[in-house]
């Protein structure tokens, strides 16, 4: 972790939500630390990205509370003082925007640089995720990836305190998934950065965190490092963790 | 539907008190005001010619049967000042412009990318509604303006060349001037600032509240332009009642 964060600690306290009667979060306690990159796994539908849609105040909880920097958020949908980035699991580009204006969306509303600046850090963080020279293309002219590669440079430029992921890697070939992954450690090795990611990608989540979690049905059923992670014996982990497609056990066993 | 009455009413509050963000957002301002003229100049063109036009070809005859037929310049020039002129081209901007605002809005809903400005700490109603609802305040009473004469315009070609009616050109915006006040030619552009407002607030608002996915996204587009004309003909009804007060 960096020895000088600015990132934000993060703490959730027996947070609950429902839609339409299903409850989705079951009362979730967590304690993420200033700097730390955590990653949340498990199975598709166990509340995951709910969860971080709460984190960042896009969603408000039933019950329980947020805390980020040991404060509530604000009430209202805008996230408070704390700077805050997501990457969308769909990337959710601006669509009327081209490339370059999406990534200085934030900058350039919040007046933080005059025009030249802001050109020159939309270009260096395009740069970085491997889409020098494609400012001026129009989100529908990217693939899946690129267009996560864009959001994945959007949510940088504000120098975010908290960043949260959401399926990161995904569209990804393994090339630019290790590339994104490394820029997630740099990012918190150099500004202490506190990341928090949801993914599916095993090799990421062991690569990059410092403690994962895993949620199944709502509730979080381990929290540890990767090391212990890979040691645990819940079935529903190990079966996560080493099935593939040469695996004797039925995927319909996995819930 | 009290529901979205109540959700129009509190975008409405939240877009004044927005209100002194409109310089910055000026250039997005100015592309509703492209898109209106662009979009819909033509169109008003042609459709007040022909309102113009069919108020003459209706009334003139009779008018002129009962031998009062040089009051047609004055009752054309009213009735496309004070009713014809806010009230259709308000239904023309409201299936125009207030369609393709909820289409948009709506879509960026679906698609994620409000909750992505909140995440960037950008009000939406900021950067989506303020723009909108300040253009087409100032587009349409504009288009308004420009309807009543190219109306006027209308039904004097069609009181010329009607050979029932038979006025000349002189006779027929004599009668207009000496008929229509300033206070008229006021009340349809107070009428169109009402409907523009109401147009762009129910059309954000819609557009807000899109649910699902692309199905949504067509309700969405059919309550905004529903709800908008159902509002444009109530409210031109009670304001008719308060600019007569103040005409008294």
């Amino acid at each position: 972790m960096s020895e000088h964060p600015q990132g934000v600690s993060v703490r959730l306290r027996g947070l609950r939500k429902s839609f339409r009667g299903v409850e989705v979060l079951r009362g979730i306690d967590l304690d993420i630390a200033a700097a730390e990159i955590f990653v949340m796994m498990g199975p598709s539908g166990s509340g995951k990205t709910v969860l971080l849609r709460h984190i960042i105040g896009l969603e408000r909880p039933d019950a329980g509370e947020v805390l980020v920097d040991g404060k509530p958020l604000p009430e209202g949908s805008e996230p408070g003082g704390v700077r805050m980035g997501m990457v969308f699991q769909s990337a959710a580009l601006l669509n009327s925007l081209t490339v370059s204006e999406n990534v200085g969306l934030y900058l350039e509303e919040h007046r933080v640089h005059p025009p030249h600046i802001i050109q020159r850090i939309v270009a260096e963080k395009l740069e970085l995720v491997g889409l020098k020279g494609a400012g001026d293309k129009m989100p529908s002219e990217l693939s899946g990836g690129m267009k996560k590669r864009v959001a994945i440079a959007r949510a940088l430029v504000s120098e975010p305190q908290l960043l949260l992921y959401d399926e990161p890697t995904s569209e990804l070939d393994p090339l630019r998934s290790v590339t994104i992954g490394r820029e997630i450690l740099a990012l918190n090795r150099r500004l202490g950065v506190t990341s928090i990611l949801v993914t599916h990608d095993r090799d990421l989540a062991c690569g990059v965190a410092h403690r994962v979690a895993f949620m199944s049905d709502g509730l979080v059923s381990f929290v540890g490092t990767p090391a212990e992670l890979r040691e645990t014996t819940d079935p529903l982990i190990r079966d996560f963790l080493t099935i593939d497609f040469n695996s004797n056990r039925s995927t319909s066993e996995i819930p | 539907m009290f529901r979205s009455i109540g959700e129009v009413a509190l975008l409405g509050w939240q877009t004044l008190v927005a209100l002194p963000y409109t310089w910055r957002q000026r250039r997005k301002v100015a592309d509703q005001l492209f898109e209106i003229g662009n979009a819909s100049l033509f169109m008003a063109c042609l459709l007040s010619l022909f309102i113009g036009g069919v108020v003459a070809l209706q009334s003139g005859p009779r008018l002129a049967e009962r031998g009062i037929g040089g009051m047609l310049g004055g009752l054309i020039g009213l009735s496309v000042a004070e009713e014809l002129a806010p009230v259709m081209m308000s239904i023309l901007i409201a299936g125009r412009i207030g369609s393709a605002m909820a289409a948009e809005i709506g879509s960026m809903r679906v698609y994620q990318e409000i909750d992505a400005l909140r995440t960037m700490n950008i009000n939406p109603v900021h950067y989506l509604v303020l723009p909108r609802v300040v253009g087409i305040t100032v587009g349409l009473p504009s288009l308004v303006i420009f309807s009543m004469i190219v109306g006027w315009g209308g039904g004097a070609l069609v009181a010329v060349l009607n050979r029932d009616i038979g006025l000349t050109s002189a006779e027929y915006f004599n009668d207009l001037r000496l008929n229509v006040e300033a206070f008229d030619v006021a009340k349809g552009f107070i009428k169109s600032i009402v409907f523009a407002v109401v147009v762009g607030l129910v059309s954000c608002q819609q557009g807000l509240a899109t649910m699902g996915g692309p199905r949504g996204i067509g309700q969405s587009v059919t309550k905004a332009v529903v709800n908008s004309i159902v509002l444009i003909l109530i409210l031109d009804y009670f304001l008719t009642r308060v600019l007569l007060v103040f005409q008294r």
